[in-house]
């Protein structure tokens, strides 16, 4: 029996959609190694958590009762104990900023080996990890040739896990050693309010690094100005200071489906695609053809920023 | 009071690359500062000018070639910088955290810095993991993706904020000596001033081998094989629009005018 055992993520009450894509890597996974799938529930409201992730293709759903939030000494010891009782041979967790705080040191405990930000996985006496380096210029399939392991998957690369698994819900005691807590929330805050909300907006306008200086963003704000569209950015722009935090689009900033977006000089890294892909129509402006941007866009001009934005700006101020 | 700073020299893809096996053929690449530890360089930088009994201290694992990217951190600021290489790493993949974390580890053990800053991952690997696993082999406390910090030396704490997907940050507190994997945009990070690349020329780089740091060379050793490399299936259905720059901003413009952008 080659066993996976699946971590969830939550925050702040809400489990996060790769906890159900989680459930379709995993399940997949078991299937190829002729295995069952568990869950790990932490923290949190376990209980109801449990009950919602009773998906197809789980089969037992252990829950660790302690604390409300994600604290990474939490997560590490429960899930050190889990391995203990279960000994799985394939540890799955997601690649969230949540899962990449404690991922790394529950493998360097149980001294498994670790691949992180998988895209595919697939197991025949080995398991294959496909994943991406050098900024998505490049996918990669690396094989790992000892067991048990440890991986951890990317956001929206599986299917959410639909149906219901008629799955066992387990209560599992773990005792916390409290003296080994290192670290402690302390709060939350939401960043980037203020006076636009671009996730209301029709038109985006988005600008990227293509821009190179800070004094050249005032051109996308007339292009901006002359579709009567509103100016975004993706996440170098507001990294340098040239754009509020309210501005960015991605990941880490925010999530946005406009009718139109135009992405001028953003090459569209994952963090960054993850927030517009939902747009209606992708426009993209971009020197380098290769850019992962044109993999989504409808249309694209592959030219200089600098001369179509004029000429864009020429054809609607007539 | 001790700043230690991993410091890793990366190579971008310049654009219309080729493959070479699974490699991307050499004459493609350009090597430079990983972007995330230059925002490392900076926090511990901007910490020790704060306070003057702070010694920041630069680590990396990579070869000669590397002193160029090193010396620019030495430049911005960093007091002196260590670089781990030999034989051994030199004809190793170096993709296991494990093996990253054992290293770091060794130096952390002859250094015993107080706080450790990494960037949140490697532009060429993307593994996102070193760090964390640094912290769980030296038993320090640790925290990722920190976009702000505050040191109170005195009680022995960081009070950091996690960068959270979505626009949310995390409060957290974490217990010295600790690791901190730093997210971009942390800080503005400096240019070298002129004085200070000719005052890096004069710094140490201090180079160790695995049995300087008493590792065996079995640490490079890993389940864990790169197979293939390959450009991604391009699911793109772009309709592009060629000619000069007025002729495709004209016809671009059609379409967004169909879409009903730009009307009054």
């Amino acid at each position: 029996m080659s066993d996976v055992l699946a971590v969830v993520d939550h925050r702040r009450g809400q489990l996060r959609d790769v906890s159900y894509e989680l459930i379709s890597a995993g399940a997949a996974l078991a299937e190829a190694m002729d295995g069952t799938l568990a869950l790990a529930v932490i923290s949190g409201n376990v209980e109801q958590f449990a009950a919602t992730l009773d998906r197809e293709g789980v089969d037992t759903i252990y829950t660790v009762d302690h604390g409300e939030e994600f604290n990474h000494d939490v997560y590490v010891q429960s899930i050190e104990a889990l391995y203990d009782e279960l000994t799985p041979t394939a540890l799955l967790m997601p690649n969230s900023v949540n899962g990449l705080d404690y991922a790394p040191a529950i493998a360097e405990r149980l001294g498994m080996p670790l691949v992180t930000d998988a895209i595919d996985l697939s197991y025949d006496e080995i398991l294959t990890v496909t994943r991406e380096m050098y900024g998505s210029k490049v996918e990669t399939t690396v094989t790992v040739s000892e067991e048990p392991f440890a991986v951890t998957v990317r956001g929206s690369e599986w299917a959410k896990a639909e149906g219901n698994g008629g799955a066992t819900i387990e209560p599992f005691e773990v005792s916390i050693d409290e003296s080994a807590m290192r670290s402690t929330v302390t709060g939350f805050e939401e960043v980037g309010g203020g006076d636009v909300d671009i996730t209301d907006a029709d038109v985006l306008v988005s600008v990227g690094r293509g821009i190179e200086e800070e004094e050249n963003i005032e051109l996308v704000e007339r292009l901006a100005d002359a579709l009567g569209a509103t100016l975004s950015s993706s996440r170098p722009i507001v990294d340098n200071g040239w754009l509020p935090k309210n501005r960015q689009v991605g990941q880490s900033g925010k999530v946005v489906t406009p009718e139109v977006y135009i992405a001028i000089g953003i090459s569209g890294a994952v963090q960054h695609v993850a927030g517009m892909k939902g747009s209606e129509t992708i426009v993209a402006i971009n020197t380098d053809p290769d850019a992962p941007i044109f993999d989504i866009a409808d249309y694209g001009i592959i030219g200089d920023l600098f001369d179509v934005v004029p000429a864009l700006i020429e054809e609607f101020d007539e | 009071m001790k700043v230690l700073v991993a410091v890793k020299e990366v190579a971008t893809v310049e654009e219309g690359f080729e493959l070479d096996g699974t490699t991307i053929d050499e004459r493609y690449l350009e090597y430079d500062l990983n972007e995330w530890d230059d925002y490392a360089i900076e926090t511990g930088v901007q910490l020790a000018e704060d306070d003057d009994d702070i010694e920041v201290v630069s680590v990396s694992i990579g070869p000669e070639r590397a002193e160029e990217t090193i010396r620019m951190a030495l430049a911005k600021g960093v007091d002196r910088a260590i670089r781990v290489w030999d034989d051994t790493l030199a004809a190793a993949e170096l993709l296991d955290v494990r093996t990253k974390a054992e290293l770091f580890d060794a130096v952390i053990e002859a250094e015993a810095p107080d706080l450790v800053l990494t960037g949140v991952q490697a532009h060429d690997d993307s593994f996102g993991a070193t760090g964390v696993a640094v912290a769980e082999a030296a038993g320090f406390g640790h925290a990722a993706v920190v976009n702000a910090l505050e040191l109170d030396a005195d009680a022995g704490t960081a009070h950091v904020r996690r960068e959270l997907e979505g626009g949310v940050e995390e409060l957290t507190d974490v217990e010295l000596p600790a690791v901190l994997t730093i997210q971009t945009g942390i800080n503005e990070p400096r240019y070298a001033s002129l004085r200070g690349i000719r005052m890096a020329q004069r710094k140490e780089i201090d180079v160790q081998t695995l049995a300087d740091l008493g590792l065996d060379p079995a640490v490079v050793d890993s389940p864990i094989e790169l197979t293939d490399m390959y450009e991604p299936e391009s699911e793109s259905n772009v309709e592009l629009f060629e000619g000069d720059a007025n002729a495709a901003a004209e016809n671009l413009a059609t379409v967004l005018r169909e879409k009903g952008v730009g009307a009054e």
